[in-house]
């Protein structure tokens, strides 16, 4: 990119980051429908450029990986490194000489493969062809494979010299102890290096299969063309079964304090609890509450308190992460290392007295008119479409769902705002990390 | 033009899909206005670019450009601070800033009917910026965060600040867009108020408009809010050129890490600086056959097949105000220290040296590239940012619909010409990141974290 310094990071919530309607624009018309081994289909037709968007979700995350750490993130990387006739130059070089792209990730509840291709004819049979390959029919080679699990290792160990992601991992693993949400997708040195290439076989043969998968889809297409679309990519698939839900994620014990030393001139300060799932009853209450304290980039609570008023740092930011189970409410800062603990006493006041108080009628107010009032901007590509058409497929949300957006968000009140967060959030319970030099500095802290 | 259509064959007409009409108007006061209509969303995105960035400073203030910018959301006239942001807000938009060697940038996104509010908005802080002693105080404070958390405790990123720091003497690419710690620490508000001064005016910025919107009123609005607005004499920046590089440089960046990460660049040419036009689209031709996607040379042989590298890259843009280097650079895959990637980045310059690159390789390049133009049109902000990049630059936006033929141009003979004048062990910069101790006492930063302790 051009760009080198921004003036803020847009918090890291992609999946939060929703959408809702004004009346004057009416949100994507949606059509879905079944392939003919069962995978599930959400479509949208954007006739004005030559471009189709597709991505298949399949619910193969890391959530499933059990005693193999790193299992679902490395079955997901070595899909694109060979597949049916094709090996890793091969398919390469297939796609790129059409111009397309592959993407493919792996997150706690989601595994997904995305393809971007020009719709003319040549390009686009190349492209569908190849992905299809790479959803049902991927080589795993051992060479290929040994190759990506000792680069994933070195990636890992790279993560290690990042405070930030030393951190939030180690939030994760404090608030969901023993449920698999705890592990880091990306699995550990220890797990991954025991990571051996049957498992990934089994663990797609399992998982990359037409009920466990949904098709989402953007582009210059006729309903016709995309029925034939979806078939054709998800040709390979065996019919399979739906994963099971992962399992409910435990009520927090008990407050407890994580103190990681590091060598960096900032500490890095996380808190968070159990937060809610995506189809939580008390979505849309804690959806908007959040935006108020800390869910809304340069205007939030959060941000007013930690940066405006007092320069402690650069990004500070709350979102709830919502997921098949309850995913993370979490909170985060960086500042430099002697006013560490006065930074977490200002998030933390935040934070409870928003939770006491709920929001003034006047930041409610600002609140819905940004979220309802910036709707456009956030279906305003195919890009950004696809993501929410994958989201809405793989968590069975009504087809409505962003149709009602903006009724939900506008009918929520100030007191169901702080109804939900003293119901939902504890502050007797929060997991705090601490991450930063810790010698000399621990007893004062506590 | 024939040579082009050959070159680009088939592809023409998607080229044709890419492109859209840019309109044009200068303000009686200088200030430069680019519309470009793109109905495909109820949504419009303003954009504000001021000719002034880190390569416009000198020792003493360096980041003074970025401090300002945050600044800019702190108060004018009419505005409190912060209120800037709340009125984006309450409009439904998304807003920042940004920050470059070679400019700096304001951007909101709204629905179309809110435009106004953005111009209103934008206009006032392009004059009448107050700048209070005590908000630049605290805003400073986010600024020297935000320095410790992208330099100093990311080894890469520290060994990438020394290496420029290093491979350029005179250029101002020296010098970091964020500052110097040192700077930062003893930048008073009145170092911003003269830069402000100088650099803050309508004959020195351009403002783009992309989304549902007509031409002929975007200007009318451009003309009610920022018609009024003074002009100021500006300078051209003196042209600061980097001499002739005499033989080879090489550092260690010893910093707490647990990979090592390499670095290598190669002093290049920019687009209004190279004795042949075509010469920095011959240098990025090249740079894509080096890592142009996952079939490129780099990913291919590098990863791929030798395992020499975890990662590997090469960059370089054209688009600079000043030349830029070729950069390479990658993390030694396992059982390989820093020297054999060097190696292999060496051989593989020698290469491009050497023979001539395969036709087949180019045609692959071309058709990403037209394909990249056509996925651009998917996003207003993409477009604006292509525009408002090229005409800071003073390449002239029109480049944003030409450039893709100016690559396709290029031949194999062009490519290995540029790799023999450019790629040169006396033009050679390299620097490595030496990964000491994560958990050696005393290394580290003092736990009082003051900037000034930092080194």
């Amino acid at each position: 990119m051009f760009v080198d310094a921004w003036r803020t990071f847009a918090p890291l919530c992609g999946l939060l980051a929703l959408a809702s309607i004004t009346p004057a624009w009416a949100a994507p018309k949606i059509e879905s429908w079944e392939t003919g081994n069962g995978a599930r289909v959400l479509f949208v037709t954007a006739p004005d450029l030559p471009i189709l968007d597709i991505r298949l979700a399949f619910d193969a995350g890391s959530a499933r990986d059990g005693e193999r750490s790193g299992l679902a993130a490395l079955t997901s990387a070595m899909l694109s490194q060979g597949a049916g006739e094709w090996d890793a130059n091969a398919l390469a070089e297939r796609l790129e000489s059409v111009g397309a792209s592959l993407g493919t990730g792996s997150q706690r509840d989601m595994a997904f493969v995305s393809l971007r291709t020009l719709t003319e004819k040549e390009p686009m049979d190349t492209a569908l062809d190849t992905l299809a390959a790479v959803v049902a029919e991927p080589r795993f080679d051992q060479a290929d494979f040994d190759r990506v699990r000792e680069n994933t290792l070195v990636g890992l160990r790279q993560d290690e010299q990042d405070p930030g992601t030393v951190g939030t991992k180690a939030l994760y693993r404090a608030i969901f102890g023993d449920h698999p949400y705890a592990a880091d997708p990306g699995g550990t040195l220890e797990s991954v290096g025991k990571l051996g290439r049957e498992r990934l076989v089994e663990h797609h043969r399992r998982y990359y299969v037409a009920r466990n998968a949904v098709v989402a889809m953007v582009g210059a297409l006729t309903r016709d063309e995309a029925e034939a679309v979806a078939e054709r990519v998800t040709a390979g698939l065996a019919p399979g079964e739906r994963a099971p839900s992962p399992p409910p994620v435990p009520e927090p014990r008990e407050a407890r304090r994580v103190e990681i030393d590091f060598p960096s001139s900032q500490t890095h300060i996380y808190v968070g609890q159990p937060g809610m799932q995506r189809d939580d009853p008390d979505y849309f209450p804690l959806y908007v509450g959040n935006h108020i304290l800390g869910g809304n980039g340069l205007v939030s609570l959060l941000m007013d308190e930690v940066r405006e008023k007092r320069g402690l740092s650069y990004s500070v930011y709350s979102y709830f992460l919502p997921m098949a189970q309850r995913g993370p409410f979490l909170m985060g800062l960086q500042t430099k290392n002697d006013q560490a603990e006065l930074a977490r006493g200002v998030l933390m006041d935040t934070l409870t007295r928003f939770r006491d108080r709920g929001p003034t009628e006047q930041e409610l107010a600002a609140a819905i008119k940004n979220i309802t009032g910036g709707f456009p901007l956030r279906i305003a590509s195919n890009a950004k479409i696809v993501e929410y058409l994958a989201m809405i497929g793989f968590y069975r949300l009504p087809l409505d769902y962003l149709d009602v957006f903006t009724e939900r968000v506008s009918a929520v009140t100030a007191e169901d705002i702080r109804d939900a967060f003293r119901r939902r959030l504890d502050p007797k319970r929060f997991v705090t990390v601490i991450v930063g030099p810790r010698e000399g500095q621990v007893a004062e802290a506590r | 033009m024939k040579r082009i259509l050959t070159a680009l064959g088939l592809l023409m007409p998607l080229l044709a899909v890419a492109s859209a009409e840019v309109q044009e108007a200068v303000l009686d006061n200088g200030l430069k206005v680019l519309v470009k209509t793109d109905r495909r969303a109820p949504i419009v995105t303003s954009q504000v670019w001021y000719k002034v960035g880190s390569s416009y400073e000198h020792g003493g203030i360096t980041g003074v450009s970025h401090v300002l910018e945050h600044m800019m959301f702190k108060g004018t006239e009419k505005l409190a601070p912060g209120e800037f942001s709340r009125i984006i807000a309450e409009n439904g938009g998304d807003e920042n800033a940004f920050t470059g060697r070679d400019y700096t940038a304001y951007f909101q996104t709204l629905a179309k009917d809110r435009l106004e509010v953005a111009f209103e908005l934008e206009a006032e802080r392009m004059r009448h910026l107050l700048l209070p002693e005590e908000e630049f105080l605290k805003e400073l404070e986010v600024v020297k965060e935000e320095r410790r958390m992208r330099t100093e405790d990311d080894p890469e990123a520290l060994t990438s600040e020394q290496f420029d720091a290093t491979a350029y003497e005179a250029s101002p690419y020296r010098i970091p867009v964020i500052g110097w710690a040192t700077d930062l620490e003893h930048m008073e508000v009145r170092d911003l108020r003269d830069w402000y001064r100088k650099w803050y005016a309508p004959n020195n910025a351009t403002l783009v408009v992309v989304g549902d919107v007509d031409p002929p009123e975007v200007f009318a609005l451009a003309r009610k809010h920022f018609g009024p607005l003074a002009s100021e004499p500006v300078a051209e920046p003196k042209p600061r050129q980097e001499p002739d590089q005499r033989g080879e440089k090489r550092i260690r960046v010893k910093a707490p890490a647990k990979e090592p990460y390499l670095i290598m660049g190669y002093k290049a040419t920019a687009l209004g600086h190279s004795t042949e036009d075509w010469e920095p689209y011959a240098i990025e031709m090249l740079v894509s056959v080096l890592d142009g996607g996952a079939s490129s040379r780099f990913s291919r042989e590098l990863v791929r097949e030798s395992r020499i590298a975890a990662s590997a890259g090469a960059g370089y843009s054209p688009f600079a105000r000043l030349p830029e280097m070729l950069v390479l650079e990658g993390t030694p895959a396992k059982g390989h220290g820093v020297e054999d990637l060097e190696n292999a980045f060496l051989e593989q310059v020698e290469r491009v040296r050497n023979e001539l690159v395969d036709e087949r390789e180019l045609a692959r390049i071309r058709t990403q590239l037209v394909a990249a133009k056509v996925y651009e049109r998917d996003s207003v902000y993409a477009q604006a940012l292509q525009l408002g990049l090229l005409e800071s630059l003073g390449l002239g936006w029109p480049l944003a619909d030409e450039y893709i033929e100016h690559l396709s141009r290029v031949t194999p003979e062009q490519i290995r010409e540029v790799a023999r004048k450019y790629l040169v062990p006396d033009g050679l910069t390299v620097a490595v990141l030496d990964p000491q101790p994560m958990d050696d006492k005393k290394r580290r930063p003092p736990a009082t974290g003051g900037l000034k302790h930092v080194r």
